[in-house]
């Protein structure tokens, strides 16, 4: 290998420490501040580039991201196959309504015929709790999950991070109000454990049957979760809110009239006075207009829910490159020292 | 890996004198500083960019408008030789359209790099024309790329190292010659 100066600029600032390098994205909860805080910042770049005429970059040249969602989705699946076409990777669909789980084939006969063909990652998402992790226990690539059962939805919660961050400066110590069905949602629980590592406080607002006192054995040291009953108790002195679609699909009973709902558990401008002046609201979508939130909320300045999108491709192009972007992955299974004689060399 | 230093190229006083005949070459050669830009390649070609930019205010009195280049996603050898790469934010203010850019950047070896800068420029849109600065060209190169400016032409081997020092990043200011003993 050929050292030179001018390849120095791969290599890091010296006094940026630069956390080990993820192999897979299971979830939030087993991260470190430093892992999350050094993935929101290399989604910079990628905000950029989205407002670049020309948005389509080679890095990925070559590669290819396999697109296993088990259960539907549309943003999800539309957000990490524009992210990896636009780091210039091919993708591979899979899409449960047209595949052959349902002719009964299990979930990994159907992970190892797509890992068969040989693509560089696999993004999947699935119904039940665990299956990403399931099939990156039994498979080489990355894995990454976007979205399992009511378990985790990490690159959501990063996506959410990264607009906070850029709204606020920081992620340390808000107020955060999660209202909603947050029983069923895996997004509250990879918010919870994201924001809960930066020292937020959180108040769960919701019907008392989706807002179950076991969330509270999330919070990670440091982090307060408090659950109430009325949204407006859990509204008073947010910093952030975020609202949480009514998932019908996942109620087994009609626990409650939509138009209870709606009266009690609305996001309207009148309750969000209850909030910080500058509290922005967020929404992981699809969004239910005139449901769980106002049109006039989901509209208006503190809403962030277009931003989310944007930055979702931002933080799915970052986690992509952070996992397959660059040396095979077996690199980041070496030892420490060796990988920083690498990186000296490199210099 | 050890280095060991083997001489110094530059000290403190002739980078800048070399900076302030770079800085008249490119006025010169330009016909002036009126559609000029300096783009910056991370990290080191970033404050060359602003002492030229500087330089060249001294000399007819106008702000030349510059950027930074951060060139790690255009890079064609991530594959090799970064086991963990970190993305640094390029910040190019204003439209590069059918402005006249310098590149600047501290060594010229291999060419890849600057290679790699104007793949990210054309990214940004349509520039009249691209040059190319550089504080040192140590030869070596592997592409049909040369520079327009050039502050020093320095003979090196393989196993050497041409490290250049800058207050901004490295709190001291010279160029070396090192070597690398296994």
């Amino acid at each position: 290998m050929s050292a030179s100066p001018d390849r120095a600029a791969l290599t890091t600032f010296p006094g940026t420490p630069v956390p080990q390098r993820l192999h897979h994205m299971l979830g939030i909860e087993p991260l470190t501040v430093e892992q999350i805080t050094f993935l929101l910042d290399q989604s910079k770049p990628f905000q950029e580039i989205q407002r670049h005429p020309l948005k389509k970059l080679a890095t990925l040249r070559g590669k290819t991201v396999a697109l296993a969602f088990f259960e539907p989705s549309t943003r999800t699946r539309i957000s990490f196959g524009t992210a990896a076409a636009r780091l210039g990777s091919d993708t591979m669909n899979l899409q449960a309504e047209v595949s052959s789980l349902r002719k009964g084939e299990s979930l990994l006969d159907t992970a190892r015929t797509l890992d068969a063909m040989k693509p560089d990652c696999i993004v999947m998402r699935h119904s039940a709790s665990g299956a990403a992790e399931f099939v990156a226990r039994r498979l080489e690539i990355p894995v990454i999950n976007a979205g399992d059962g009511t378990h985790e939805h990490p690159t959501q919660a990063l996506l959410d991070a990264l607009t906070i961050r850029d709204r606020r400066g920081s992620l340390e110590g808000l107020n955060v109000a999660i209202l909603g069905d947050i029983l069923h949602s895996r997004v509250a629980r990879s918010n919870l454990h994201l924001l809960g590592k930066f020292g937020c406080r959180f108040t769960l607002g919701g019907p008392a049957m989706w807002v179950p006192r076991e969330l509270e054995s999330l919070a990670p040291p440091g982090c307060s979760i408090r659950r109430v009953a009325r949204i407006e108790q859990a509204l008073e002195g947010a910093d952030v809110i975020i609202v949480l679609r009514v998932q019908q699909e996942r109620q087994h009973e009609s626990a409650l009239a939509l138009a209870e709902y709606i009266l009690l558990y609305q996001l309207t401008p009148e309750r969000l006075r209850l909030a910080r002046p500058e509290a922005l609201v967020l929404h992981p979508g699809p969004m239910i207009r005139g449901l769980e939130i106002d049109p006039a909320v989901a509209d208006g300045p503190q809403s962030c829910v277009l931003e989310q999108v944007t930055n979702g491709l931002a933080v799915r192009m970052a986690l992509l490159f952070e996992l397959i972007g660059s040396a095979q992955t077996e690199s980041s299974a070496v030892a420490p020292a060796q990988a920083k004689d690498a990186a000296d060399a490199a210099r | 890996m050890r280095v060991v230093e083997k001489s110094q190229l530059m000290s403190a006083t002739e980078i800048d004198r070399t900076i302030q005949r770079l800085a008249h070459e490119i006025v010169e050669k330009s016909g002036g500083t009126s559609n000029l830009g300096l783009i910056g390649i991370r990290r080191r070609g970033v404050p060359l960019a602003q002492r030229i930019v500087r330089a060249m205010r001294g000399i007819d009195g106008v702000q030349v408008p510059v950027g930074t280049l951060d060139i790690t996603l255009y890079r064609d050898d991530l594959s090799k030789v970064a086991p963990h790469p970190v993305l640094q934010s390029s910040d190019i203010p204003f439209p590069v359209d059918d402005k006249d850019l310098i590149l600047t950047d501290d060594v010229l070896y291999t060419g890849r790099t600057v290679r790699a800068a104007m793949n990210g420029l054309f990214d940004l849109g349509r520039p009249q024309s691209i040059r190319l600065c550089v504080l040192i060209d140590r030869g070596h190169r592997e592409l049909p790329i040369e520079a327009s400016f050039v502050g020093r032409h320095v003979q090196t081997s393989d196993t050497e190292i041409i490290e250049v020092r800058l207050t901004e990043v490295d709190r001291e200011e010279r160029v070396m010659l090192v070597e690398r003993v296994s």
